[in-house]
């Protein structure tokens, strides 16, 4: 039972790392593709992560896999927000339509 | 070999062998760095992937991250018009010897390694291990069986740092920083946890992968992290302290590979009752030294700062 629920919870994060891809691919400027990026594949890590712990039987390895997208959370947060800045000190405008 | 393995391997190597073109053909400085750390990021895969974790671990620390660090950080002192600038690209014509010089060598390799004895060293290794004083076997042969080998990679560190803080400065003083209010508070969490992280892989280096290349690779993220979030080498840390520090790992090697020759032993053959011990000091030693000298690599120069905080 938890087997398949986790092998769905995987199947979902790919797919929101699919979609995150492709705002990276086909968004107009870095702001727009930070935004896509950095919350799809947020939630995706999460989702993947949260499958693998469920197929896994070891209460280290779900702890593991926990902190893993804890620290990916934090450190891709701040990323996002260090590429954001240093493009707006370069003079990049946000895209308007 | 499952059928999914070895597609994941036929895409990971296939991806290796794009990304080192690209490294090499970018258009300009910035996409080859970029190139360069993602290459070094799918080595660490695919020593995952060859069983020898271990050297993921530091390949990871050392190929994608810290090497990264230095090369973006180099990027950003170079005058913008350098930056920006378009690789010299090799003449077409000149790619087709190349190519069969490439394909031709690979070739020789594959047919060396298929002719190489088949478990290599290994089970000689394995044999030895009752005598080796840990229970890893990589460990053993980093610090024990081959210790001389490691011994001449520190000193050769060591060197580089000499070296470089021989040219001049440091040069953290003159780059521009970005108001990032997110960065220190990064740092503030991620700092510690790397401190801990560094000491966990210096005590697992005993009985499983880990020892004092990753743990110093992984200290020097924190320190790299810490300089890039604006901290500076604090001013009684300057001078004699961080010479010893960056000296530690040598120093500590020389010291027991001598002193085992009092017991009447050979040099750098551990007596096997002290040989835990030993290795323990040699390997926290040279994993801190690991990790203060990549950082003074990333540093530049000798820090002569004396105005900002620490840490």
């Amino acid at each position: 039972m938890s087997t398949i629920a986790g092998a769905i919870l995987i199947v979902l994060g790919l797919l929101f790392f699919l979609s995150g891809t492709l705002g990276l691919l086909r968004f107009p400027d870095v702001f727009t593709r930070l935004h896509a990026l950095s919350k799809a594949d947020t939630l995706a890590l999460g989702l993947v992560c949260a499958g693998l712990a469920l197929h896994a039987d070891d209460g280290t390895l779900q702890l593991k896999l926990l902190l893993i997208w804890l620290l990916v959370i934090v450190s891709g947060a701040t990323c996002s927000s260090l590429i954001a800045r240093a493009a707006l000190a370069h003079g990049i405008r946000p895209w308007q339509r | 070999m499952h059928p999914a393995e070895a597609l994941f391997d036929a895409l990971l190597l296939l991806s290796m062998v794009v990304l080192a073109w690209q490294g090499v053909h970018a258009r300009n400085m910035f996409r080859a760095v970029v190139s360069f750390m993602m290459f070094g990021l799918l080595t660490a895969v695919a020593w995952v992937r060859l069983e020898a974790p271990d050297i993921a671990l530091a390949e990871a620390a050392l190929g994608a991250g810290l090497t990264g660090a230095l090369l973006l950080a180099t990027l950003g002192r170079l005058k913008p018009e350098r930056r920006g600038a378009r690789l010299q690209r090799a003449a077409k014509l000149s790619m087709l010897p190349w190519l069969a010089l490439g394909l031709a060598g690979t070739m020789t390799l594959l047919a060396v390694t298929l002719a190489l004895p088949a478990p290599g060293l290994g089970e000689r290794v394995l044999s030895a291990m009752p005598e080796a004083g840990v229970d890893s076997p990589v460990t053993a042969v980093l610090l024990n069986f081959r210790a001389w080998d490691t011994l001449l990679e520190i000193a050769v560190m060591l060197l580089a740092v000499i070296a470089i803080w021989s040219l001049g400065q440091d040069v953290l003083a003159s780059t521009s920083r970005l108001p990032a209010p997110s960065l220190p508070a990064l740092v503030r969490l991620l700092f510690p946890l790397l401190v801990l992280s560094t000491f966990y892989l210096l005590w697992r280096g005993g009985h499983g992968p880990g020892g004092a290349f990753p743990a110093g690779a992984l200290l020097a993220a924190g320190l790299v992290l810490a300089l890039l979030a604006g901290a500076r080498v604090p001013e009684r840390m300057t001078g004699a302290p961080l010479r010893c520090a960056l000296a530690a790992g040598l120093l500590a090697f020389i010291i027991i590979a001598v002193g085992v020759m009092a017991e009447g032993g050979v040099f750098f053959a551990y007596p096997p009752r002290h040989a835990p011990m030993l290795i323990a000091i040699v390997e926290i030693a040279a994993g801190l030294s690991i990790g203060v000298m990549l950082t003074a690599l990333f540093l530049g120069g000798e820090p002569t700062d004396t105005q900002g905080g620490s840490t």
